[in-house]
This record gives structure tokens, sequence and C-alpha cells, in this order.
């Protein structure tokens, strides 16, 4: 027998491990990283060519440039940070390696933290240079949001992270057959939190359901600092509060989830 | 071939006994263990203590509760009811208090194949925190053969090779308690005889207790001083393979199987 407490507390180290093993994997695989950058640019360029084309054609558009771009770039910190956090933990479920985690000295915690590093580092491998492409075909600076910016990311990233551990939770409980739930469950957030659209446009009930959502407060946020250039540190603050609230049920449900799956017999069988 | 990796440190052989001595010498404590899936018994009341040190097999048709027994040991089930004591450690309630001195290996777990071998040798190291990650590698690869394999990713292996690298994952942490799901399924006879060799020579050295779980009757035979036989659920039988035989009238441990497996009783069996 090697260490002595080794298992007895959280570990920073244990963490780096992980963090370690999905890094990797991302530098062995060339298609992994492309799959990182390819679709942001995509989405980017689709955007912005149309909000050029709008821009020339509609009063509104043209004083409020870089709406529509703001809002994919945003969209896309939601939406791959909570990709590189689920599809870290699929890469465990495809490899069949999750009973050598599960019966590892790893805890939980510590997973989930190392899968939050992951899709930090897997997100800025995919945004840095859709941000730098977006300044070099239509002059939108990213990164001349400033700590408004840093507030935006801050609140889209604990929302795509609390995504990724409910997730994380139901792969756990149903193995690969919940699979399809990591690709498309954030897309319930597309309409809802108003990505591409002020919430007003919202009927008045569905309102309700939009405004308890934390990224619909990045987004009315984003507007207001691109259109009206003013920084609303209110809602960025009430998206804070959401998202603490969001994180704790998240984790919560992760929680009892990997109870549930130790219950039913789950982590051995992970396939469908 | 080099000696096994741990030979060299007879002080923490010896630490890991004293601590056993403290423990009444049981290693694994199983007490009344029940597993159901939707009503139906995976396991059903099976109670044994395995000796610290010793080596034991589990055997049972397909069904019969020992993958099941084993996760509920590793604490990845958790049990209707009844209670596991590994290392004098409650599972699965407490079982970070006790993972890093256990491991496992099983065909039904890979590792990941874009990951070179040393690569996925050196993260599980990391886990389970062990000192001098390159060292203690270089000296299990000597061991089980795999040093030309190190930077080779493990998707590239053979399925014996594969085997190898999952038994130095499972030899890390010079595990006190190692679980073995059928180590050598799939493995062709001369592979398999390999992997059963560097076993024993394992736990001739470190003391390690094994709970072996096989199909291979032969390899019982050859690997345990106790076999522990299932049967739906629950043991049919226990003993040494030599009272076993006695009991059975039988040559071989595989004959005793198939008269537990086919229901004929030890007296029936015996004529």
């Amino acid at each position: 027998m090697i260490a002595s407490d080794a298992g007895m507390e959280f570990s920073f180290n244990r963490v780096a491990a992980m963090v370690r093993r999905y890094w990797y994997l991302l530098r062995s695989s060339w298609p992994r990283i492309l799959d990182l950058i390819y679709w942001p640019t995509v989405q980017m360029l689709m955007w912005g060519f149309l909000q050029i084309y709008i821009s020339q054609n509609v009063g509104f558009f043209a004083r409020a440039g870089g709406v529509f771009i703001g809002s994919v770039l945003l969209w896309d910190i939601l939406f791959r940070g909570q990709l590189g956090f689920s599809i870290s933990f699929l890469e465990e479920m495809y490899a069949r390696n999750l009973g050598n985690i599960m019966m590892s000295p790893l805890r939980p915690t510590e997973f989930l933290l190392a899968l939050m590093i992951m899709s930090i580092v897997r997100l800025s491998i995919g945004m840095i240079p859709v941000s730098l492409l977006a300044i070099a075909f239509f002059g939108f600076n990213l990164w001349a949001l400033g700590l408004a910016l840093a507030a935006f990311f801050a609140n889209l990233i604990l929302t795509s992270w609390s995504v990724g551990i409910f997730v994380a939770g139901l792969l756990l409980r149903n193995g690969l057959g919940a699979e399809s739930m990591a690709w498309t469950i954030m897309f319930l957030f597309l309409p809802l939190t108003c990505v591409y659209y002020p919430v007003a446009v919202l009927p008045d009930w569905l309102q309700y359901f939009a405004w308890a959502l934390p990224p619909t407060y990045v987004f009315e946020g984003m507007r207001a600092l691109v259109i009206d250039h003013v920084f609303r540190a209110d809602l960025m603050a009430e998206a804070f509060a959401f998202n603490i609230l969001l994180f704790a049920a998240a984790s919560l449900a992760f929680l009892k989830l990997l109870q549930s799956a130790r219950v039913q017999g789950s982590l051995l069988q992970t396939s469908e | 071939m080099a000696v096994i990796a741990g030979l060299a440190l007879p002080a923490a052989q010896r630490h890991t006994f004293r601590r056993m001595d403290m423990q009444n010498a049981s290693a694994i404590v199983v007490d009344r263990l029940v597993k159901r899936y939707k009503g139906v018994a995976a396991v059903d009341g099976i109670t044994f203590r395995l000796a610290a040190g010793s080596v034991t097999g589990l055997l049972g048709g397909n069904g019969a509760g020992k993958t099941t027994t084993i996760a509920m040991i590793m604490g990845l089930v958790t049990p209707t009811s009844g209670a596991v004591t590994v290392l004098g450690v409650e599972m699965p309630r407490h079982r970070y208090r006790v993972l890093h001195r256990m491991n496992f290996e099983s065909p039904y777990v890979d590792m990941p194949m874009r990951l070179t071998v040393r690569q996925n040798l050196s993260v599980f190291a990391q886990l389970y925190a062990v000192p001098d990650i390159d060292e203690r590698i270089d000296r299990l690869a000597a061991d089980l053969d795999l040093t030309e394999f190190l930077d080779r990713p493990t998707g590239k292996l053979s399925a014996g090779q594969k085997t190898r690298v999952s038994l130095a994952k499972a030899l890390l942490n010079k595990p006190e308690v190692l679980l073995l799901d059928e180590p050598t399924a799939s493995l062709d006879p001369d592979t398999a005889d390999w992997v059963r060799s560097r076993l024993e020579r394992y736990r001739a050295e470190q003391g390690t207790t094994m709970l072996l779980a096989s199909h291979n009757m032969g390899e019982v035979e050859r690997l345990c001083e106790r076999v522990i036989i299932m049967k739906k659920g629950r043991i049919e039988d226990d003993g040494t393979p030599a009272h076993l035989l006695s009991r059975y009238g039988r040559a071989t441990l595989e004959e005793v199987f198939l008269d537990v497996a086919r229901g004929r009783r030890q007296s029936e069996a015996a004529q």
C-alpha cells in the first residue's frame, strides 16, 4: 500500500490527473480540436453576414451594430461550455473507463471540477480564434467589452456547468441512452433565454419563465451594452443569484442521480 | 524477467500485515448481503469473510451474482440489505477511506484507447497518489513485459497486452485488496498462464488479499486456496479446492462446478 491518506480529502492533485487525461485525449486527436473551432466559426460568419445585410436595409440595426454577432458569440459560450463539460464526461463512457474512474479515489466533486476546467479549455480553443475572426471580418471586438465580458462569461459558464452537471447525473443513471440529452438539452434555452431578441417579444406569461433563467439576463445585458451603451450591473447580479440556485439544484440532482445509479447498478452497465 | 514491483518494500508489507492483525485478520467481511433489482435477487443473503493475504475464487455460472458481489465490495453498487466491510471500512458509505488501498481489474472495463500506455498509467498513478510515478511505471512495465509498449496508444495493443496494461493499472498503488473479475477472459492459454504466474508472484511477495471471479476452473485451482461457489445469488458451497474435490468425489473443480450448476447434491455426485 502506498498512500495512507490519499483518499481522505479533496485533492487538487486528482483533479489535475483528470485534466491531464482529457488534455492527452484532446491533443492526440485533430478532429476533436477542429470540431471545437469550425462550428462556432460557421455560426459567427453566417450571422455576421446576415447582420451586414439587415443593417444596410433597416435603420435600427444600423445603429445596433454587433448585436447579432455578440449574441452568437455569447450563445456559443453557453452552448460550447456545456458541450465541453458533457463531451469530456461522455469520453469516459465511450472509452468504457467509467468503472476505473468510479473505483478510484477520485471524488465526485473532483471529477466535476476537472470537467469544469476542461470545459473552459475546450471553450478557449474554440472561441478565442473565432472572436479574432469576428474582428477581422466584421470589426466586432468582443474583448472590447472588458469587464462586462467577464460578467457575461462568468454567468454563462456557470449556467453551462449547471446543465452539464445535471446531464452527467442523467448519463450515470441512464447510461448512453441519455446521450442525446448532452447534445440537445441546451437548445431548450435558445428560445426562452431570448438570445437573438428582447424578452419583451415573448408573450407575457412566458416572460416569467424567461426571467427565471440566468442567461436571459446576460443577453438582455449584452443588448443594453451594444445598443444603449449601458452596462446593467443589476442584471448581472440577478443572473448570478439565479445561477447560484441553478448550480445548487444541479449539484443536488447529480448527487441524487449518482446515488440512484449505485442502487440501480448503472455504474456497471453504462451502455444503452 | 525482472522481479515483480514492490518486492523491495518489505517494511510496507509488514506494515500492511500489522494493520490486518488489528482487524482480526479479515480483509473483507460480507454479511447477509442482498441485492435486488426490481424484486429479482441478484445476490441473495450471502455471508463470508476473507482472511488478509488470502486468495479466494468466486465461482458461478452466468448470472450467479459474482460481478454484483464484487461491485458491492468495491462500493460501485449499493446493497439492498446487509453489509460489506473492506479493511475495516464500511462500504459503500465510507468508501473514500479505503479506495486508495484497493484496486481491481476486469476485462469489462477499458482504459482510454487514444492515450498511450504511459499516459494512462500516469493518470491513474496520480489519482492513487503514487509517489515516484515514473519509477513505479517503469518497474511495473519491466515486470509485466510492457516496456516496449509504454509509448504506444493503448488501443493499438493486442488483447493480451491490454490485459497486462490493466493489470499494471491494478497494481500501481500496491493494493492491499485486489479484486479480479475474470482476469484472463478472452486471453489465449499462453497469455492467460503468464498473467496467472504474475498474480501468483505478486501475491507471494506483497501478501495482497485477492478475490477472483472466474469461469476458468484451472485458474481457480491454481491460484486460490479457497473457493466460494455461487448459484442464483446464493453461496452453494465454500471450501478449499481439496475439500470440495473430496466432498463431491471429483478429480477436478470443473466437475465440481458442473455438479453444482446442474443441481446434483454432494452425495449423488460422489456416487
